[in-house]
């Protein structure tokens, strides 16, 4: 015989204004084994709380069941309450009479206070069969790995770094720094791109707690939250630390190669440095367009190099290391214009994208901050600027806003305006999203005080017409057809992850949303953490966003990082599966449908395990498992089919 | 290779010379298009009222009489020519096959032929070339070269239009420069490629139809062309026979001949063209490349 006490909240009057609490204890009494049965005004408060406390001593209750919120609300103030009282906190169950009755049965308070009975009963039934459990606790390796070195990953880098623990942050390009260090000045307040984040960058490479390891890959994850074992694949860049930056190398180089970091509008050199204020400050040796390392063809850079840094018997190497909690902050890439046929497939020389307008407008790009045109080199007079290109298009492109392209682009027309003044800037937009801090502001003040037009419209087609590139849109305001002749066409093209974002993804066992896109695991609740424990994400791979709130994200998803290293045990909920292994037949159903990665496979006894701390207690494998070999604590199957009798005992 | 074939009206009148080409040339790779017994108007403008299947009972009687064709012959494919009838025919088919009740209920409607199945598959012939035959095929069928004739590939709305029935890019379409390129011909760049011919205000609004043709024909000029290419029997009247208005209302206005693409397939590969059949008399532009 069980001895459960039964605890009714009014709620102030969000339950008792509705279900009739007295006559729900007066019910629930004369229930099987319910040997205590009170109502209060907030269960939750501290007299209520001692209310439970003090009848389970009392009584000696050794179940409780409180009728009250919703769980997700107050089940640990109750659990400690009755832990405090010397009772197993999984003895405590919740009756949600608030949500799953008074709130949405308000017109009909008998039958509420029928329903809420009922809901009682099922918990008492619940309750009943509960195990006395222990919450698993399991040791934390203290290191944080930060995948990808833009803005996000440098700041979630140092965020944890500055907390005391080792970060390890590996980026694939042989510099940090991703977008940001490409891009002019930053809306709203045209601070220096460069000039803001490359401390931050050099405070990467120095810290004593980060382990920098750029033309890095990460291609294998194994082991779960605290005990995580990556493996990082280090290019070979055929160049040492000796490297002083001196640039010989580069001049005596033969080969010529599109150089990314401009966007492919300037050439580098085989060897080369992504950019001046590259970290670390060391060249690159691109064996994609070196004439050829094994067997040596040119080998010039090597007889100029004095430091002797120059190493063509580098090899790449694979590395293993231990963490404890992973930070994804692998970015974003533009959509690539070559697949927007209206705007000319990217064969427009004319035709460019942001970013690399961006290097245009950019002191250290190629044209030195001067504003000229791709195919002749003249300064443009007539800049077209197109908002929402293969954004906010489900039917061709991507469904989203990219959200930042008003502001840049508002940006790109006032800073085109600052190097052209005589030059006429236009704007096609559908409505302009300027939803910051003073960035309202700043696109007014493009608007009226750069006099650059914006015409609300889309654009529908780019074509050229002799030298000029002819826009057609339309101007939905005074519904008219507008045809303009410019000499630039900038295009404000739609943020996409990375093609790397899956892959990391598949490795991380993380879910990617159906733009490919990095989930959250709560998107209000939970926005830097994903389902996968240990496992924090932010930045643009996330979906699109501006520096400020990538910036801020990437504290948050070190913040929660820091809460994983910070402990020496981690302890999770014990509420998990177990396997019977004498009843499991070794199908492995169970093992693809996890969706925590928390089942796997042991060859030698031809079973399944589960592993504890990744277990999420959801129930999935338990429900597919042809041999009932699979339980879930405290949600077994006999429990489950009490409650249901209890369910459908009584009422109509 | 025996292949079902539906005219439709316009190629039993105004577009003769286009069919007429067509099976010409089809015969010299082999393929004869066997006209669709019994066959009706296409249903000419798809609805694009889902529920309104009346109107497509027209295209689906079509399709009845391509798959019991299409039986007799061993294939279940249909060839169409137009670019209207593609893509009514096509359209409905794709409902047809996505619709299972809508496709019962049109059966029951129809109680005199059997049941359509939604098995045809409708191709554009510029489609059934390019799947099924291949360009580089063609190439060496055809013994003649257009010897560098600059055209303007147009493509108007039809073809390319919507997604589900596109026989090609809908912003930037290659196919016909593709094929014509393979047997000598040069097309230039054109970005008038898919703007809208002006198609039926040409009955009630021909002076917005006037502006088009215009602009379009300009346009293929100015990209170097001497004459423009196409597969729509509604374009080619729109942007042939309305040249005349053009010149009526811009007297400055320098005509240009507008072929379909099978009469330079078949002109490659022997045949004539059809001079007589065309408003804007083509023969200048023939002699100047020794066609």
């Amino acid at each position: 015989m069980a001895r459960i006490g039964v605890f009714v909240c009014h709620c102030g009057i969000n339950i008792a204004g509705v279900v009739d609490v007295e006559k729900v204890v007066q019910e629930i009494a004369k229930y099987p084994d319910v040997v205590h049965a009170e109502h209060y005004k907030y269960m939750c408060s501290d007299p209520g709380q001692n209310l439970i406390v003090n009848a389970i001593k009392e009584k000696r209750l050794d179940g409780v069941v409180v009728a009250a919120c919703s769980p997700n609300m107050h089940e640990t103030t109750f659990r400690n309450a009755c832990e405090r009282a010397g009772l197993n906190r999984y003895r405590c169950e919740m009756a949600n009479i608030r949500e799953q009755s008074s709130w949405v049965h308000a017109d009909e308070p008998e039958k509420a206070t029928e329903k809420a009975i009922q809901l009682l009963q099922v918990s008492v039934e619940k309750v009943k069969l509960n195990a006395e459990l222990k919450e698993a606790a399991v040791p934390v390796t203290r290191r944080c790995l930060v995948i990808g070195g833009g803005i996000a990953g440098i700041q979630a880098a140092l965020d944890v770094a500055d907390a005391g623990y080792e970060v390890i942050l590996v980026e694939k390009s042989p510099s940090i720094g991703g977008h940001m260090a490409q891009l002019s000045e930053t809306f709203p307040t045209l601070d220096c791109s460069q000039c803001i984040l490359t401390p931050k960058m050099v405070a990467v490479a120095r810290h004593p707690n980060i382990r920098l390891m750029t033309y890095a890959e990460v291609v294998d994850v194994k082991g779960f939250v605290g005990n995580f074992k990556v493996k990082i694949h280090q290019k070979a860049r055929y160049v040492t630390s000796d490297c002083n930056i001196c640039g010989k190398c580069e001049e005596v180089c033969p080969v010529i190669a599109p150089n990314e970091f401009d966007r492919n509008l300037s050439p580098r050199k085989a060897i080369y440095l992504p950019f001046p204020q590259a970290v670390p400050a060391r060249y690159t040796i691109d064996t994609n367009h070196c004439l050829g390392l094994n067997p040596l063809v040119c080998g010039k850079c090597k007889e100029v190099c004095e430091p002797k840094a120059v190493d063509y018997d580098m090899q790449d190497e694979d590395v293993e290391v231990d963490v404890g909690a992973i930070i994804v902050a692998t970015g974003y890439e533009l959509f690539p214009k070559d697949k927007i046929g209206e705007y000319g497939y990217g064969v427009y020389p004319d035709v460019i994208d942001g970013l690399e307008f961006e290097r245009l407008l950019s002191a250290s790009g190629p044209t030195g901050g001067e504003i000229i045109r791709p195919s002749d080199g003249k300064v443009p007079k007539v800049v077209a600027f197109i908002q929402c290109t293969a954004s906010r298009d489900p039917d061709s492109y991507m469904p989203y806003c990219s959200k930042i392209c008003c502001m840049y682009t508002a940006k790109h027309a006032m800073l085109y305006k600052h190097h052209v003044h005589d030059g006429k800037a236009f704007v096609f937009y559908i409505d302009i999203r300027a939803g910051g801090k003073d960035y309202e502001e700043f696109v007014k003040r493009t608007m009226e005080e750069e006099r650059i037009t914006y015409i609300r419209g889309k654009v529908s087609k780019v074509f050229r017409r002799g030298d000029k590139m002819v826009v057609w849109g339309s101007d939905t305001l005074s519904g008219e057809f507008v045809e303009l002749e410019a000499d630039l066409v900038v295009l404000a093209s739609a943020i996409v992850p990375l093609p790397d974002t899956k892959k990391v993804a598949n490795l991380l066992k993380i879910p990617v949303d159906e733009n490919s896109f990095l989930k959250e695991a709560h998107p209000k609740l939970r926005p830097v953490e994903t389902l996968v424990q240990g496992v924090y994400i932010c930045g643009a791979a996330h979906g699109p966003k501006d520096i400020p709130e990538t910036v801020a994200q990437a504290s948050g998803a070190a913040s929660k990082a820091v809460g994983i290293l910070s402990g020496k045990e981690l302890y999770h909920e014990p509420t998990t599966a177990e396997v019977n292994i004498d009843a499991c037949s070794g199908c492995r159903i169970c093992v693809d449908l996890c969706p925590f990665g928390a089942i796997s496979f042991n060859e030698n006894t031809h079973t399944v395990e589960v592993n504890e701390i990744l277990c999420e207690g959801c129930g999935t494998c338990v429900a597919a498992c042809p041999t009932g070999a699979l339980k879930l604590r405290n949600m077994t199957d006999k429990q489950i089919f009490n409650m249901i009798r209890a369910a459908l005992s009584g009422g109509d | 290779m025996k292949i079902p074939y539906f005219p439709g009206c316009s190629l039993k009148s105004d577009a003769a010379h286009f069919e007429q080409s067509a099976i010409e040339f089809s015969k010299t790779l082999g393929v004869e298009l066997v006209e669709l017994p019994n066959w009706n108007c296409c249903g000419t403008v798809h609805s694009l009222t889902t529920d309104d299947i009346m109107h497509h009972l027209a295209c689906v009687r079509n399709m009845v009489h391509a798959q019991e064709l299409g039986k007799q012959l061993g294939t279940n494919k249909l060839i169409t020519l137009c670019a209207m009838c593609y893509n009514t025919l096509a359209q409905v088919n794709e409902l047809a096959k996505k619709k299972p009740d809508d496709l019962k209920t049109a059966n029951e409607f129809i109680d005199d032929l059997p049941d359509y199945e939604g098995k045809v598959e409708v191709l554009h012939l510029l489609t059934f070339l390019n799947n099924y035959v291949s360009f580089e095929k063609i190439a060496k069928v055809v013994k003649g070269r257009l010897n560098g004739l600059k055209l303007a590939p147009y493509y108007g709305c039809l073809l390319v239009r919507p997604e589900h029935v596109k026989v090609d890019d809908r912003e930037r379409p290659v196919l016909l420069s593709k094929l014509l390129g393979m047997v000598g011909a040069k097309c230039v760049e054109f970005p008038y490629a898919v703007e809208c011919c002006g198609s039926y205000h040409t009955v009630n609004l021909k002076e917005a139809v006037i502006e088009k043709t215009y602009t379009i024909v300009n346009n293929a000029r100015e990209n170097g062309a001497d004459a423009i290419v196409l597969s729509c029997p509604l374009c080619e009247f729109n942007l042939d026979k309305r040249q005349k208005d053009v010149k009526a209302v811009y007297p400055t206005f320098e005509p240009m001949p507008v072929f379909y693409f099978t009469e330079l397939l078949a002109l490659a590969s022997g045949k004539k063209v059809n001079v007589n059949a065309h408003y804007v008399s083509p023969e200048n532009v023939l002699r100047k490349y020794g066609l």
